[in-house]
């Protein structure tokens, strides 16, 4: 059966993980492919690499990035931040990333998702959507959840897998960072309308989360950061305790 | 013993490479065709759009000189689809190694297409998979699958049951990413480089 995914995200800046992770099991664990490398070690199903570096220098960057991991690590991974054309996605894959997630820059020209998944395959690319409630809808933001856009995420979700999209990673802005859980019904009502696999992010608490979100949020794979870097919860122990519930995890 | 990575037009044909690297397999990574005849086992990665991919192969010729190989020959994913007479991928003629098809899934009672992540694989063949590899989880990502066969040396059952690997002679093939599937797929790859 199907695994759910459970799926670590590292924010970069610089070739650097920032939010002040703290493993003591680490030399360096500011080293991206250090801290990858562990997660892998403790079952994380797939990784997420999320750019921030925002110099002239961020494709040799990211490039970088994607050839140390790849050399390291034999789980798959996604890199995305200010991803915005078929160049760049051509150096990450050909520098080994799995999948690539594009936001800002297809809410801009969403074109640019037909012209990856025509030359890349839809597999290996992941459409990333923020959004926030507000007044009775969800609004999709850009610029890291900064600038709110006139679309509307059930609408743009659709628009994504029709125009390529081979999964979509939906953040929550409003239960992002709350650890109160993630935005089941959103999630649920995404997965329903939708035949492309559902990662959730934004909100993930405690362990009881992670099987809502599997279960009434029918989300295919769980996304979460602080929570792993923090210690606050073990990847083993989650997959013990969604065992346990009967969720199929691997 | 050489093992030569055929390097081509497909997507993500480095991962592979790197995998053999990590445990001292220091492959070749080569589309000359002389070079992948004299190796001592040949890997056939790949990720992307049948159609375009063998039309890239034809135009090298590696279409004629991947069925003609004699030594172990393991394709990974599109690699394996490739290797099949025919796929629903844009119509396409492939190489006909494994006489099958290759069919789009089609979405079923929330069964998401892509398949993508990590799902179990069973009948195993033992002159592919150590015993102990039955019911393991491997990682999978396509929307594309080759129906059960003769040549089928495992299956995963994912909407309905599908060839998660095949043989037949000297090649071997595999749907999932064996590079890509943490130590599972680490012995899997290993198991090969021993044949």
């Amino acid at each position: 059966m199907l695994a759910k995914r459970i799926v670590p995200c590292l924010d970069v800046k610089d070739g650097r993980t920032v939010k002040g992770v703290n493993f003591v099991e680490l030399r360096d664990a500011g080293d991206p492919v250090e801290l990858g490398k562990l997660y892998s070690e403790q079952g994380a199903d797939e990784l997420v690499f999320l750019d921030i570096t925002a110099t002239k220098e961020k494709r040799k960057t990211l490039a970088d990035l994607a050839d140390k991991v790849a050399h390291h690590l034999n789980i798959p991974f996604t890199i995305g931040g200010g991803i915005s054309s078929v160049g760049d996605v051509d150096v990450l894959l050909q520098n080994g990333a799995d999948k690539v997630s594009v936001n800002s820059s297809a809410v801009k020209r969403p074109a640019l998702l037909e012209e990856l998944s025509y030359r890349f395959g839809s597999q290996c690319i992941v459409a990333a959507i923020d959004a926030r409630y507000d007044q009775g809808e969800w609004i999709v933001h850009v610029a890291g959840g900064s600038v709110p856009t006139d679309r509307e995420l059930f609408s743009w979700a659709r628009e994504v897998q029709e125009r390529g999209a081979g999964e979509i990673l939906f953040t929550s802005m409003d239960h992002d960072g709350t650890k109160q859980g993630f935005a089941i019904e959103a999630l649920s009502r995404l997965s329903d309308m939708l035949d492309i696999p559902i990662i959730a992010s934004g909100g993930a608490g405690t362990m009881e989360h992670f099987a809502e979100v599997f279960t009434s949020g029918k989300a295919d794979a769980g996304l979460a950061a602080s929570i792993f870097h923090f210690h606050e919860i073990s990847i083993p122990d989650l997959k013990n305790y969604l065992r346990a519930r009967d969720i199929p995890v691997r | 013993m050489s093992v030569v990575v055929i390097d081509y037009n497909a997507g993500n044909t480095r991962s592979v490479f790197y995998a053999l690297q990590r445990f001292g397999v220091d492959a070749e990574f080569t589309g000359d065709p002389d070079r992948i005849r004299q190796a001592g086992k040949v890997i056939f990665p790949g990720v992307g759009e049948a159609n375009t991919t063998m039309y890239f192969l034809r135009s090298r010729g590696l279409d004629q000189l991947i069925p003609a190989l004699t030594q172990p020959v393991l394709g990974i994913c599109l690699g394996m689809q490739l290797m099949c007479a025919w796929s629903e991928e844009n119509d396409t003629e492939c190489m006909g190694i494994f006489d099958a098809k290759v069919k789009r899934f089609r979405p079923d009672k929330g069964q998401k297409v892509p398949h993508m992540g990590w799902n179990t694989i069973y009948d195993l063949d033992q002159a592919m998979f150590a015993a102990e590899i039955e019911e393991k989880h491997v990682y999978f990502v396509h929307s594309y699958c080759v129906e059960k066969t003769p040549y089928t040396s495992a299956t995963c059952n994912y909407i309905s049951p599908f060839s998660a690997a095949m043989h037949r002679d000297n090649f071997y093939a595999t749907q999932f990413h064996p590079e890509k599937s943490g130590p599972v797929g680490a012995s899997i790859l290993k198991k090969f480089l021993s044949l």
